[in-house]
């Protein structure tokens, strides 16, 4: 039931294997990973670096709570979100977020619930490089609109 | 109490945290938001248009009407961009 904000690049595999092995019985069935990443282009123009701020604290706080939501709403054996800070390059790894449950349904939806509730509540900007300069990117309605959903 | 600005609203305040002495007057945050302008021009910016900003107390969400008690800590930040 692991949460992590980190500088640190992160091994899919590693993640993986702790997803395998569950923190609560059963054993798992079923395991999806997500994995976002730096696009090399935004709106035509490519992206050089990208810098992620967040508040230390309540990105914690908020990141707990949204697990603690999805592990009360699906049955999931294990949960896993990793979150980098800092500046990353193109195609770098920006977050993974990890669900384990006996069946395929729990694992597929509540990963995507997590990530939704990721994009809109956990305190993170993204400020991107560009040979025009710096410009911090705006929050997406559709992302809104996901949340929701659920 | 602490107060903390983020992304935009940072730069533009030129500081991503300062210390305030409570002031009861301030009944709510907008009244804290009010006094928090006229520090600085950079300040004013930052805080000239509240609907582009989430605010934040002791970690969770909250309105502009949200109640204000000394102590607390304060966070003004754009709306999020993870993931």
């Amino acid at each position: 039931m692991t949460v992590i904000v980190t500088e640190d690049d992160f091994d899919l595999s590693d993640l993986y294997a702790k997803l395998r092995t569950p923190d609560l019985p059963p054993s798992p069935g079923a395991v999806t990973v997500f994995v976002g990443l730096v696009r090399e282009m935004n709106n035509d123009r490519p992206i050089t670096s990208m810098t992620l701020e967040h508040y230390p604290g309540m990105t914690e706080k908020k990141l707990e709570a949204i697990r603690d939501q999805a592990m009360h709403r699906w049955p999931l054996t294990g949960v896993i979100i990793v979150h980098r800070v800092g500046k990353l390059g193109p195609n770098d790894q920006i977050v993974a977020v990890g669900a384990a449950s006996a069946h395929r349904q729990a694992s597929f939806d509540a990963a995507n619930f997590i990530m939704d509730f990721l994009k809109t509540e956990a305190p993170f900007w993204k400020s991107e490089n560009t040979s025009d300069g710096a410009n911090w990117v705006s929050a997406r309605e559709t992302d809104n609109k996901a949340k929701r959903r659920w | 109490m602490n107060i903390r600005y983020f992304a935009w609203l940072r730069e533009h305040t030129g500081v991503s945290s300062e210390t305030l002495t409570y002031d009861p007057r301030w009944t709510s945050v907008a009244d804290l938001v009010a006094d928090l302008k006229t520090k600085s021009d950079g300040h004013a910016k930052a805080l000239a248009d509240m609907t582009l900003v989430r605010i934040a107390i002791n970690y969770d969400y909250v309105d502009i009407d949200h109640k204000l008690s000394d102590g607390d800590e304060v966070a003004f930040f754009p709306p999020v961009t993870g993931g």
